[in-house]
């Protein structure tokens, strides 16, 4: 092995502090003029892949790192800032405005990409926070038959092959070891994203995208899921205030929780 | 009992449409419901049957249709055993192997393919836990299918009710796809019965695929306490704790009062005042219980996601403006520091 070479997906997303809303015709989230920004999981897989860099975390180093989208023109924009944070070039499937493929669809992307590329390691989010399914990294895995380490809060190497993951499980974290080429899908614990400087970014619009299409993969991407609505959940009332300690254990007595 | 008669007359009209040779006529819709298999992925450890994963089997029962339970581990028998008086499961198919032990998805996923394919199932459901969030969407990756996560509610064996954004919109989806592998919010299903079935158990097959993963260790947090996920009340508290020493201090002792779970906010979790695993939110645990009652928590949408379905839910907090003020049943504007220890005091009087 000469080098990992390290695939980041990376989604581009309603950003995290927009409270989203449903349109008015109920079929989606109104996205027109709402600020987006790359999932926020995404940007650990980034950090994380430039920190192994950095910290020569591997013992052959790491070759490549290349990020990869799948979304509408605009989703350019956060290969760029994927690019400004530290990865070497992007592939960018361009989507139609609207247009969104499932996670089956992008793994199997992802999957083609990854055999074009040789790619020895895919770092995820573990989830997108627009549709919260959580299972492009784990179908990516299931499709090469490699191993998966989900929810990752720490990632190191164990000579050429092995990576050490500790991943969240419920109540506590799981050590597991996984032999490369691997899948790793992180989470919020794994590690503090960078800011990208003004001269990496202005570096970043020198390194190279590379447009391509579903059909250039060879992948059907088309959907299995139709969403027949999007509704607003219901609305909750606030019951107001009380004056008091004594006056919060009434209430919640009368309302049957104590 | 008429549920239990109306279940043998379903099975056999079920057992003369499978024997049936050459195209089945198109009957009712109440027909084809019938022909609704599904399998409920139960979780076990260390031998024995996690009861929270039954939840599965509420889910399948709300389908119709003939329900299996899968169990898979070293000396599985008890857990089969076990599985087998779960109220509404027909059939367990257990397979005995210790490389299923720790539920690593690398083997368990070709393991439940070849055991659906074999099976006929239409329907797959585990819950959305570590395990079956790890596990599910490798398992439909290999049957070509595309999972539909987390969802909270059924409209048909097709149609199903999901939250996206953070719980910030409510999805309904259907899928065109032949077998659905769906995980399911543990809050929205509660566990089946476990007494009152009498499940046949039958050996599944094994693939024994090999497994490039290997599990080294676990490091559990340890508590006395109930478990978050399925507790009946949740006292949690956030960054106006302020350290692990005044969480620990203030919240425990109150959790202990009420006999509740303790959860904490992202910001808490951050600080280190409170384990990971107690992190209630989008990207944590998702709760709902009777009672939640947070202290120092402002009601960011993404700690709203994972507690917003609560029956009951109290804040303490000293901004009258935060957020949590807007979702909160009863509101205490004041200082957590003075406010807990005497709602703490005079609960266990």
């Amino acid at each position: 092995m000469s080098g990992l070479r390290i695939l980041v997906p990376v989604k581009r997303v309603i950003d995290y502090a927009v409270k989203p809303r449903v349109n008015k015709a109920q079929t989606a989230v109104e996205t027109a003029g709402v600020k987006h920004s790359m999932n926020p999981f995404d940007e650990l897989s980034i950090e994380e892949s430039v920190r192994i860099r950095e910290r020569k975390s591997h013992p052959q180093g790491v070759a490549d790192i290349i990020a990869f989208t799948a979304g509408p023109p605009k989703s350019a924009d956060i290969l760029r800032t994927a690019m400004a944070m530290g990865a070497d070039r992007s592939i960018h499937v361009e989507t139609k405005d609207g247009e969104e493929i499932e996670p089956l669809g992008i793994a199997k992307l992802l999957k083609a990409v990854v055999e074009k590329e040789k790619i020895d390691l895919v770092v995820l989010g573990k989830q997108s926070i627009d549709d919260d399914s959580g299972q492009t990294g784990q179908m990516l895995a299931g499709l090469l038959g490699w191993s998966q380490a989900t929810q990752a809060s720490k990632v190191s190497f164990e000579g050429d092959k092995g990576v050490i993951v500790d991943g969240e499980v419920d109540g506590g974290v799981q050590k597991v070891k996984g032999t490369l080429p691997m899948i790793i899908t992180t989470d919020l614990r794994l590690n503090e994203p960078r800011y990208a400087s003004l001269p990496n970014i202005m570096k970043a619009k020198k390194k190279k995208i590379e447009k391509i299409t579903a059909a250039d993969l060879g992948v059907d991407v088309r959907s299995r899921l139709k969403t027949l609505k999007v509704t607003e959940p219901a609305p909750r009332q606030g019951g107001g205030k009380v004056a008091d300690v004594d006056g919060m254990i009434s209430k919640l007595k009368e309302l049957g929780a104590l | 009992m008429i549920p239990r008669i109306s279940h043998s007359v379903l099975r056999q009209t079920r057992a003369q449409l499978r024997s049936k040779n050459g195209p089945t006529p198109v009957a009712s819709l109440s027909a084809l419901a019938r022909l609704l298999s599904s399998l409920a992925v139960l979780e076990q450890k260390d031998g024995k049957l996690n009861h929270s994963s039954l939840g599965a089997v509420t889910a399948a029962l709300k389908l119709g249709g003939s329900i299996t339970g899968f169990v898979a581990g070293g000396n599985i028998k008890a857990v089969a055993e076990e599985a087998a008086k779960v109220k509404g499961l027909e059939k367990i198919i257990a397979v005995d192997n210790a490389a299923y032990d720790k539920g690593l998805p690398e083997n368990y996923a070709p393991l439940l393919a070849e055991n659906i394919k074999k099976g006929g199932f239409t329907h797959v459901i585990a819950g959305h836990t570590a395990f079956g969030k790890g596990l599910l969407p490798r398992v439909a990756a290999l049957l070509d299918v595309q999972q539909i996560s987390d969802i909270t509610a059924i409209e048909d064996e097709k149609t199903f009710v999901r939250p996206i954004y953070a719980g910030n919109a409510i999805a309904t989806v259907e899928s065109s796809d032949e077998i659905k592998v769906i995980t399911i919010r543990g809050t929205a299903f509660p566990a089946a019965e476990a007494e009152g079935g009498s499940a046949s158990i039958e050996d599944g097959v094994d693939p024994k695929a090999a497994c490039p993963t290997e599990w080294v260790s676990e490091d559990l947090a340890k508590s006395d306490r109930p478990d978050l996920a399925t507790a009946g009340k949740v006292v949690s508290g956030g960054r106006g704790l302020k350290s692990k020493e005044e969480f620990d201090r203030i919240m425990l002792p109150l959790a202990d009062a009420l006999g509740a779970a303790v959860g904490a906010s992202r910001a808490a979790v951050d600080s280190g005042y409170a384990d990971n695993s107690l992190q209630v939110g989008q990207t944590g645990k998702v709760v709902a219980p009777q009672l939640y009652l947070c202290a120092g928590i402002s009601g960011a949408i993404q700690h709203l996601a994972g507690m917003k379905d609560s029956k009951v839910i109290a804040a303490i907090n000293k901004d009258a403006d935060a957020p949590i003020f807007q979702v909160a049943d009863v509101g205490l504007v004041g200082d957590l520091f003075e406010k807990v220890p005497e709602l703490t005091e005079k609960l266990k009087q």
